[in-house]
């Protein structure tokens, strides 16, 4: 695992893509972030993904909204979108439960992108799946089951 | 080389809705081929998108993230005919960048 | 949410007429799955594909397909999809969009047919050619009416062979397609089964391929979904193209005229 990553790290030239684009001009060299957070992404359990993402135990807070349907007829692709009322939303992140490795993805939003955002998942099964929202500092969650039916019968 | 995105942009009352798919096979590493080998993983790790050079999203991804990603957001600002561009990158170094007209 | 809750209760409290009620709900949140999946119709990825593999020069030849004729003159892709299958006076054959595909393909630019077939349908890791450039087909005929009167001998003739093989009984288990196909409302456990025989039936079910197969994970085409059908009513599996397939499509598309294409669609 360690070698992949030093194989990512190599092909992009030590820079990761936001050093690329800010060495190509893209966006100024300010607005790079952090690399790609390899503990958060290969922690194994909710807990340990909390604190590499460095949020401890977040509140569960009423302006985290996960929109997701209640049942998923293929687990493989699960539309989940994650939308606050918090002000200073900055970054948001999607948590599975019981997949292998619970976080999916994390999103870091600058000043005036709204706060939400969909994408879609894969979940080996029914579990809970958590929405992380850091606002002003501080994590908020929420979360929701979702029901994976891997379709009836192969049709 | 990667296939191309889709992305969708428009502008409405000063809010910029932006709409992504990537096409991309976000290999886990678990799966095995038709000789029972296992396919090594292979996805995107990182995501960033663009409004006239300025990032209005930033997004890390592991392998759980769906085949082909799909991402949605919107960002104040905005206008038709402003450039929005989206560039990729994944755990093998390959990477896209593709950019659309805001509609 | 409420609504749900009380679907629950009414299960518990009311046995098989709650278990009703909370299929109802099932269906209902499956219906919002499928629904938040449409924006951003993986399909719509392998359209673009499609649009490119159309225009790139390929093959032996080094030729686009730009001047490939699905029925309405070299290079008109517009509605084309919806009017297939079609009689072919070049090939004198009733032909779909798939067989015309590959015929251009093979006298266009050059490919050998059995290395443009090989590889009709993706698998996980392993893309395809011709489902791509389908979807990117069947895209363009996105709002056009679906125009299949048959009226050409060869079509009639074609229509004909179809609608036989729609009705007849045979396989193992003595299946036909009217037997899972032929009535409202019915059902395999949660997977409604489209009614093929009415206007709106059959539209509902054509006018939606290609399609992106939630199940599936993947793109179909109507080869596909075809050839899956005839292994489901445990008959033998016809080849890619073959004429049964061509035979079923004139006949479900002439059924199906007069409803509009909604394509790249979503499926179960
Ligand atoms: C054993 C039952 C069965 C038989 C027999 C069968 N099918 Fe199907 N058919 C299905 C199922 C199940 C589906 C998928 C429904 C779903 O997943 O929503 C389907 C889907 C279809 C669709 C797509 C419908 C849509 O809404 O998009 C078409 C067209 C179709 N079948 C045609 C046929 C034809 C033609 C035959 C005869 C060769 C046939 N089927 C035989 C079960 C059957």
């Amino acid at each position: 695992m360690n070698h992949q990553r030093r194989e990512v790290l190599k092909a992009g030239g030590g820079l990761g893509l936001f050093g690329l684009l800010a060495a190509a001009g893209l966006i100024t060299p300010g607005e790079a972030r952090a690399e790609w957070n390899k503990a958060a992404f290969d922690a194994k359990n909710i807990e340990d993904t909390l604190k590499a993402l460095g949020a401890g135990a977040p509140a569960s807070a009423a302006e985290v909204q996960l929109t997701a349907p209640d049942i998923a007829e293929n687990g493989a692709v699960v539309p989940v979108g994650v939308i606050s009322t918090l002000a200073g939303v900055e970054a948001i992140a999607i948590l599975v439960e019981k997949n292998p490795n619970p976080l999916a993805a994390s999103f870091t939003l600058p000043a005036g992108t709204e706060p939400g955002v969909q994408t879609r998942v894969k979940m080996g099964q029914t579990s809970d799946v958590y929405a992380l929202v850091r606002a002003g500092g501080k994590f908020f969650m929420a979360k929701k089951e979702i029901k994976v039916t891997l379709g009836g019968c192969g049709g | 080389m990667a296939d191309p995105m889709k992305i969708r942009a428009s502008a409405k009352d000063g809010i910029t809705e932006v709409k992504v798919l990537m096409s991309h096979e976000m290999e886990t590493g678990q799966r095995k081929d038709s000789s029972g080998n296992l396919v090594p993983a292979h996805f995107i790790t990182e995501v960033s998108a663009e409004h006239n050079g300025r990032q209005v999203l930033a997004a890390q991804f592991g392998t759980a993230v769906s085949k082909n990603p799909y991402l949605a957001f919107k960002f104040k600002g905005g206008a038709k005919g402003d450039k929005l561009s989206v560039s990729w990158v994944d755990s093998k170094g390959d990477k896209r960048t593709d950019e659309v007209q805001i509609a | 949410m409420h609504a749900r809750l009380h679907a629950v209760v009414a299960a518990a409290a009311f046995g098989l007429a709650g278990a009703a009620l909370a299929e109802g709900s099932t269906m209902d949140e499956i219906a919002r799955y499928r629904e938040m999946l449409a924006e951003g119709n993986p399909a719509e990825l392998l359209e673009a594909k499609g649009e490119e593999l159309w225009k790139k020069p390929r093959g032996p030849n080094k030729v686009s397909l730009e001047q490939c004729d699905l029925g309405l003159g070299p290079g008109a892709l517009d509605g084309a999809y919806a009017r297939l299958p079609r009689y072919f006076a070049d090939t004198r054959k009733v032909m779909d969009a798939e067989s015309r595909v590959v015929h251009c393909m093979v006298t266009l630019q050059g490919f050998r047919e059995e290395d443009v077939t090989r590889n009709w349908y993706s698998k996980p890791g392993q893309e395809s050619d011709i489902e791509a450039l389908v979807t990117y087909i069947g895209g363009r005929s996105n709002g056009a009416k679906i125009d299949v009167p048959a009226r050409h001998p060869e079509e009639a003739r074609m229509a004909k062979i179809g609608e036989y093989i729609f009705y007849r009984r045979s396989g193992p288990q003595d299946f036909s397609c009217a037997i899972c196909h032929g009535q409202e409302g019915k059902r395999i456990r949660l997977q409604e089964l489209g009614k093929l025989t009415t206007q709106a039936g059959a539209g509902a079910a054509m006018g939606n391929w290609p399609s992106y197969r939630v199940s599936q994970g993947a793109v179909w085409t109507m080869q596909r979904r075809l050839i899956d059908c005839m292994r489901q009513a445990r008959w033998p599996e016809p080849k890619y193209l073959a004429d049964s397939i061509v035979a079923l499509e004139v006949f479900l598309q002439k059924t199906a005229s007069g409803t509009v294409m909604q394509t790249p669609g979503i499926k179960r």
